[in-house]
């Protein structure tokens, strides 16, 4: 199977023109079979986590209910949804075969998206925390700890988590270097069709250049589409759900809160009472 | 480009008898087949060595396809009849010489003779860029070359471009609009009836094809309703030379007028657009005036609201809004002759 379909340019240069679109169909089957495989090993394999108990000093100075997203993040954090899977629909449907006139819905979705991340890195890096979503020092060294206790090694229980889980902090990762190439190489890419922004200038950059642009572009949309499934998937399992609905309503409860989180490691403050 | 003409590369050849078995093959071999009707598109795109089929089902052989019977008033005209048939089949003649005068200014008598009237309507578009083997987004690439501050483009879109700025060329295509006519297209799952005009897709809904077929669907005939037999009809193509040669824009209009005034119009277009477009805002708009000049002109000159032009192709702006207008003012007059 190819990856990238290549074509001859009128100068007579082999030259990338985009993705092979049977990709769609490989990330979607194996976003598939992650969700079957992870929902068999949580169910009959996995044993139940262990951490580090947290002092009783420390938990009863846990409150009720502990804000976890501001109500501007949950906003942000919709728009890019809906941004999302409106990119993802307009782009993928038509290839499977379900044609519509999906190109203007795409831009305007990927320009929402766009405007949604430059708020987001604004928002994140000068009024939020922008450390508290980059694996540090701990969790590198207790991924390392269940990584050995999976193995039965001896070693000491790892940490609860500060604000956010290990998974969610590679998740966040991933879907940075996936959103900035979707979307670095999407608004490119408006300048090879009409727009009322701006003149059209298929000659921006040489074949080559827009050649490779659309296969990233491409590998960064299809990768979404796994990614997505992923995403969707954690958010309904029913140990999670609490982070979910987090997303909706702004906070969590103690109970959750002393289970998954240190708070050493993610100290509530007054503000996120 | 290196191309390497007139000779074919190998494929396997079927000639079904039936329109079942030529299903059949094509259910069986999706979209590595290549359906052949009179081969005048077809021939050059396997000449060229552009569309490398793995099967071509010649539907020559399917004799029931061929023909024209009348129906309720109306016609149905198989889709394997040739052109010439088509242009000159008498009730064709007398009540729906719209679709005689398209037919007959098409291509050469040669052509017609061997052209098919399913196979005018679904051939692809002339782009030469395209047409020469260059990966454009109609043939699956990231670009349009027709479309750039340098490209060759007079013969290119002024209306409805996404992208690809190809049109379609075919002559019998407005004319079967214009009579409200029907495409009878079977496949696997059955059979299914689509209007004319949506029939054919633009490259914001499909760069990659011209009409609503699949690659497992036969078109098996055009239903023509009677509604619109006998009624004043009018055809225009503009094309560079008299014969032979495809339109740069042409016009169909049907016209019912009482007491000088048109009661209920269809009228469409080609050759501006990647589909032959019905002007709806045209017909609503010139409802209840009179069939005269003045009306033809405010009718021309909402059929180019939107028009887009290319380097090459303004011309086509203007040429669009006179021949509009001719349908409309000079319907009267301007009846065709053979
Ligand atoms: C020199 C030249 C000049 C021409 N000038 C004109 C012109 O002025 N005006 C004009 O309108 N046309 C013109 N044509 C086009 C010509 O009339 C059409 O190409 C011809 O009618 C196509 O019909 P065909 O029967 O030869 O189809 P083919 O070439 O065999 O098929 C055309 C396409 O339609 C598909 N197809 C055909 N029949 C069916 C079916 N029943 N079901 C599903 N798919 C089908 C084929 O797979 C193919 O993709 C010209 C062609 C040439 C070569
Ligand atoms: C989830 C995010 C996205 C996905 C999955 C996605 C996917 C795709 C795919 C598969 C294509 C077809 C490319 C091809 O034919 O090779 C495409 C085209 C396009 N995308 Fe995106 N995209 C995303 C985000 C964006 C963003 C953020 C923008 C703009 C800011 C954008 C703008 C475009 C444009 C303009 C095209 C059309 C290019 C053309 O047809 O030449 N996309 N996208
Ligand atoms: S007009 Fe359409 S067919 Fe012609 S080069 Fe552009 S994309 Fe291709």
């Amino acid at each position: 199977m190819e990856i990238i379909e290549f074509a001859r340019s009128p100068w007579g240069q082999d030259v990338p023109i985009h993705i092979s679109f049977t990709l769609i169909w490989v990330c979607g089957i194996a976003g598939l079979a992650f969700l079957i495989g992870h929902a068999i090993y949580v169910k009959f394999m996995a044993k139940p986590e262990e951490f580090e108990v947290t002092p009783p000093e420390l938990a009863a100075k846990v409150p009720e209910k502990i804000a976890r997203h501001s109500l501007v993040s949950r906003l942000f954090h919709w728009v890019m949804a809906a941004a999302m899977f409106t990119l993802l629909f307009t782009a993928f449907l038509p290839k499977v075969g379900f044609p519509f006139a999906w190109v203007t819905y795409h831009w305007m979705a990927g320009l929402v998206l766009t405007a949604s991340i430059l708020f987001h890195l604004i928002h994140a890096n000068f009024f939020l925390d922008p450390w508290a979503i980059w694996p540090d020092k701990t969790d590198i060294e207790d991924a390392k700890r269940r990584l050995l206790r999976a193995r039965g090694e001896a070693v000491p229980a790892p940490r609860k988590f500060a604000k956010y889980p290990m998974e969610n902090k590679m998740y966040h990762m991933i879907i940075v270097l996936t959103g900035l190439s979707v979307t670095i190489t999407g608004f490119f890419m408006m300048f090879r069709v009409s727009t009322p922004f701006f003149t059209r200038n298929p000659y921006l950059f040489g074949d080559m250049t827009w050649g490779w642009m659309y296969v990233l572009h491409g590998l960064a949309g299809v990768g979404l589409i796994a990614l997505i499934m992923a995403h969707v998937y954690f958010a309904i399992r029913p140990e999670k759900f609490a982070m979910t609905k987090s997303m909706v309503f702004g906070s969590i409860d103690r109970e959750h809160f002393l289970e998954h989180h240190d708070p050493k490691r993610w100290v509530v403050t007054e503000s996120s009472k | 480009m290196a191309v390497i003409r007139d000779v074919m590369p190998a494929f396997e050849l079927f000639q079904p008898a039936t329109t079942d078995d030529a299903l059949a093959l094509l259910a069986k071999y999706g979209s590595d087949a290549w359906v052949l009707a009179g081969g005048l598109d077809s021939f050059d795109w396997l000449k060229d060595r552009i569309k490398r089929p793995k099967v071509v089902v010649d539907m020559s052989q399917a004799s029931g396809l061929r023909g024209i019977k009348e129906v309720n008033g109306g016609l149905e005209i198989g889709a394997m009849t040739t052109l010439t048939e088509v242009v000159r089949h008498p009730l064709v003649k007398e009540h729906f010489s719209l679709l005689a005068e398209g037919a007959e200014l098409a291509a050469s008598p040669q052509i017609r003779n061997q052209g098919t009237i399913g196979g005018n309507v679904s051939q692809d578009t002339r782009c030469w860029y395209y047409r020469s083997g260059w990966k454009c987004y109609r043939a699956g690439g990231n670009i349009c070359f027709a479309d750039t501050p340098t490209a060759i483009n007079r013969e290119h879109a002024i209306l409805d471009a996404d992208r690809c700025v190809a049109v379609n060329p075919s002559d019998s295509a407005p004319a079967l609009i214009a009579l409200d006519a029907q495409m009878v297209i079977r496949g696997p799952g059955g059979e299914r009836v689509v209007n004319a005009q949506d029939y054919f897709v633009g490259p914001d809904i499909n760069i990659m094809r011209m009409t609503v077929l699949k690659p497992n669907e036969l078109l098996t005939a055009i239903r023509i309703p009677g509604t619109w037999g006998g009624a004043k009809f009018y055809f225009e193509k503009i094309r560079d030379r008299q014969v032979w040669d495809f339109p740069l824009v042409n016009v169909a209009a049907a016209m019912k007028v009482s007491g000088g005034k048109i009661d209920q119009i269809r009228i469409a277009v080609n050759g501006v657009a990647a589909r032959p477009l019905r002007l709806t805002a045209v017909e609503s708009a010139v409802i209840g005036k009179p069939a005269d000049a003045a009306t033809g002109e405010m009718a021309g000159k909402i059929a180019i609201q939107g028009a887009v032009a290319l380097r090459f192709n303004a011309y086509k702006i203007p040429l669009l809004r006179n021949l509009v207008k001719r349908a409309i003012g000079g319907v009267q007059e301007a009846a065709w002759k053979s």
